[in-house]
């Protein structure tokens, strides 16, 4: 049985964390970008936020004010248990939402959206987001925290079939050249793109691509994990930098994730999460130590299951990004 | 990298800023600021200028430098407020208060993220003396947070909340910024937005328009958002 203080605990350290300390593979990502920039304001602006993220770590103050909106991403373990049950877990997740807000501290962003009610807290109806995932032959839990910039460099679009790769590839340009001006997108940012899925899914999977996978990661088909250096490269080549000054820096890594969808379309989305690439997370065991990572591991063999059956007895727990 | 950096101009200025300051400051240029500042957003603006309730304070107590932006700030039991990260929201959402704005401010600089579009530069900053200074990133909130010295004040924390209330703050070594638009109606972003346009056919060589059109698209790749 998994203690929820311990989940309480856990969740306000880890909002905590995303908040003021930059994952080492998008650090990693941006110093490469920062070696081959060749814009002069470009490289400029990327040594600025270099500079940012140790100022943040030395101080233990947020990288960014903007809190973006902040979620939460759970990882069940099929045999995993929770005291008080997955309401208190929800409990849980607010409550530490709301303590770290008051004490890292951060910007309360979330508001209603006519009434522009703010509790102060960055919690309110449908805030934060809690999505859930499930793994087998588990019985713990992971947390993911995601404080996303809430406001631009995300689009979706209906495409089809005979759009063709060359649709998808026009799409995704128009979606970082239009956010790209004036840097809007805060980048160069790690871009996620949904291909397939119902049109809610589509989105979801495009955010969890730019959120959840780490730079350097892979799509399992090879195919796509081509096209995802292919598309690193079409971003880099478009002659904007950082803040939409010239430059040859506008994505990180590409990612894409894709879901069965109607037979008579191709939807699409683009999603680019931002400078800050605001994400932390832990596994917590049944014991309920918290082991702290900064890479989400969400996608797994599981969850891009394509058949009808899961055998357990297939080396299934083995994870992938 | 560095060096391909270095290359850029470095100013301080010191806040409030006299219209001698500002003469000199070319586009591109990077800024430090020492003094006082205040910040506005939708809140601010919409209450001051649209409800009709004016400024909260006289103008010369929190200067002639507003900042688009709200910072991550929690009240401590002492009565003191603890001021985290401090980064810039986008600015053209806030242009249609601003002819208003600049009468009952006498602001001169305003600091933003994104910039405003020209013609406002043209109409509504030029006749005013005033010019707009770019956060960078965006946003360096921990470096711009380490600026503030203190809270000079906050206004309408009650009735706005923290992310929409006003706050003046005294701040140090305050940046970098980079200034966008110079007293002439000069814009940075739109001198570099120009530049990557001309290379943008290439880079779309060969494409075709998507099968279904959204209502009132057009490939018109110079368009702004804004």
């Amino acid at each position: 049985m998994i203690p929820i203080d311990s989940l309480e605990k856990t969740a306000q350290e880890l909002t905590a964390k995303a908040a003021i300390e930059i994952p080492d593979d998008y650090l990693t990502g941006l110093r490469a970008a920062a070696d081959t920039e060749k814009g002069d304001l470009s490289a400029f602006v990327i040594q600025a936020m270099l500079e940012n993220y140790e100022a943040a770590k030395e101080d233990r103050r947020a990288m960014c004010a903007d809190t973006g909106v902040p979620r939460w991403y759970v990882k069940i373990g099929n045999d995993a248990r929770i005291e008080g049950g997955p309401v208190a877990l929800e409990a849980a997740l607010r409550r530490a939402t709301a303590d770290a807000t008051n004490g890292v501290p951060l910007r309360p962003n979330r508001v209603h959206p006519l009434w522009r009610t703010d509790h102060n807290n960055n919690c309110g109806i449908n805030a934060p987001e809690i999505e859930y995932s499930f793994h087998p032959d588990a019985d713990w839990i992971e947390l993911t925290t995601v404080h996303k910039g809430g406001l631009f460099g995300t689009d979706y679009r209906m495409l089809f079939p005979g759009d063709g790769i060359d649709g998808i590839k026009k799409f995704y340009l128009d979606t970082l050249v239009a956010f790209g001006k004036r840097g809007l997108a805060c980048q160069p940012a790690i871009v996620g793109i949904g291909l397939g899925g119902s049109k809610d899914t589509c989105m979801v999977l495009g955010k969890q691509a730019a959120c959840l996978r780490v730079v350097g990661s892979r799509n399992p088909d090879p195919k796509i994990a081509a096209l995802e250096d292919e598309f690193k490269e079409l971003g880099n080549s478009i002659g904007m930098g950082a803040m939409g000054f010239m430059g040859t820096n506008m994505v990180v890594d590409c990612n894409i994730e894709v879901g069965y969808c109607h037979t008579g379309g191709m939807p699409m989305s683009v999603h680019m999460f931002c400078l800050s690439s605001r994400r932390a997370c832990a596994r917590v065991l049944d014991s309920g130590k918290a082991e702290y990572r900064t890479d989400p591991q969400w996608f797994t063999d599981y969850s891009r299951r394509e058949g009808v059956e899961w055998l357990t007895e297939q080396p299934a727990s083995r994870q992938s990004v | 990298m560095a060096d391909r950096a270095a290359g850029l101009k470095t100013v301080r200025l010191k806040a409030p800023v006299t219209a001698d300051d500002l003469a000199g400051l070319e586009i591109g240029t990077v800024v430090y600021l020492d003094g006082r500042v205040f910040t506005g957003r939708e809140g601010v603006y919409k209450k001051a200028v649209e409800d009709g309730a004016g400024l909260p304070v006289n103008p010369s107590e929190i200067g002639n430098v507003n900042f688009h932006c709200s910072p991550a700030a929690a009240a401590r039991p002492d009565g003191n407020y603890e001021i985290g990260a401090v980064t810039a929201t986008a600015s053209f959402r806030f242009a249609k208060w601003l002819d208003e704005w600049f009468a009952m401010s006498g602001v001169k600089v305003i600091i933003g993220k994104g910039g405003m579009p020209a013609d406002v530069y043209r109409d509504k900053f030029v006749p005013n003396g005033a010019l707009y200074l770019t956060t960078v990133g965006y946003g360096t909130g921990a470096l711009l947070g380490r600026g503030i010295r203190q809270v000079a004040g906050v206004h309408w924390l009650e009735e706005l909340g923290i992310a929409q209330a006003m706050w003046v703050f005294d701040v140090e070594n305050f940046g970098p910024f980079l200034v966008e638009s110079d007293l002439a109606g000069n814009s940075l972003f739109e001198r570099e937005n120009a530049k990557i346009a001309k290379g943008l056919g290439k880079v779309y060589e060969g494409m075709k328009p998507a099968i279904l059109r959204r209502f009132g698209e057009t490939d018109d790749r110079e368009e702004e958002l804004i």
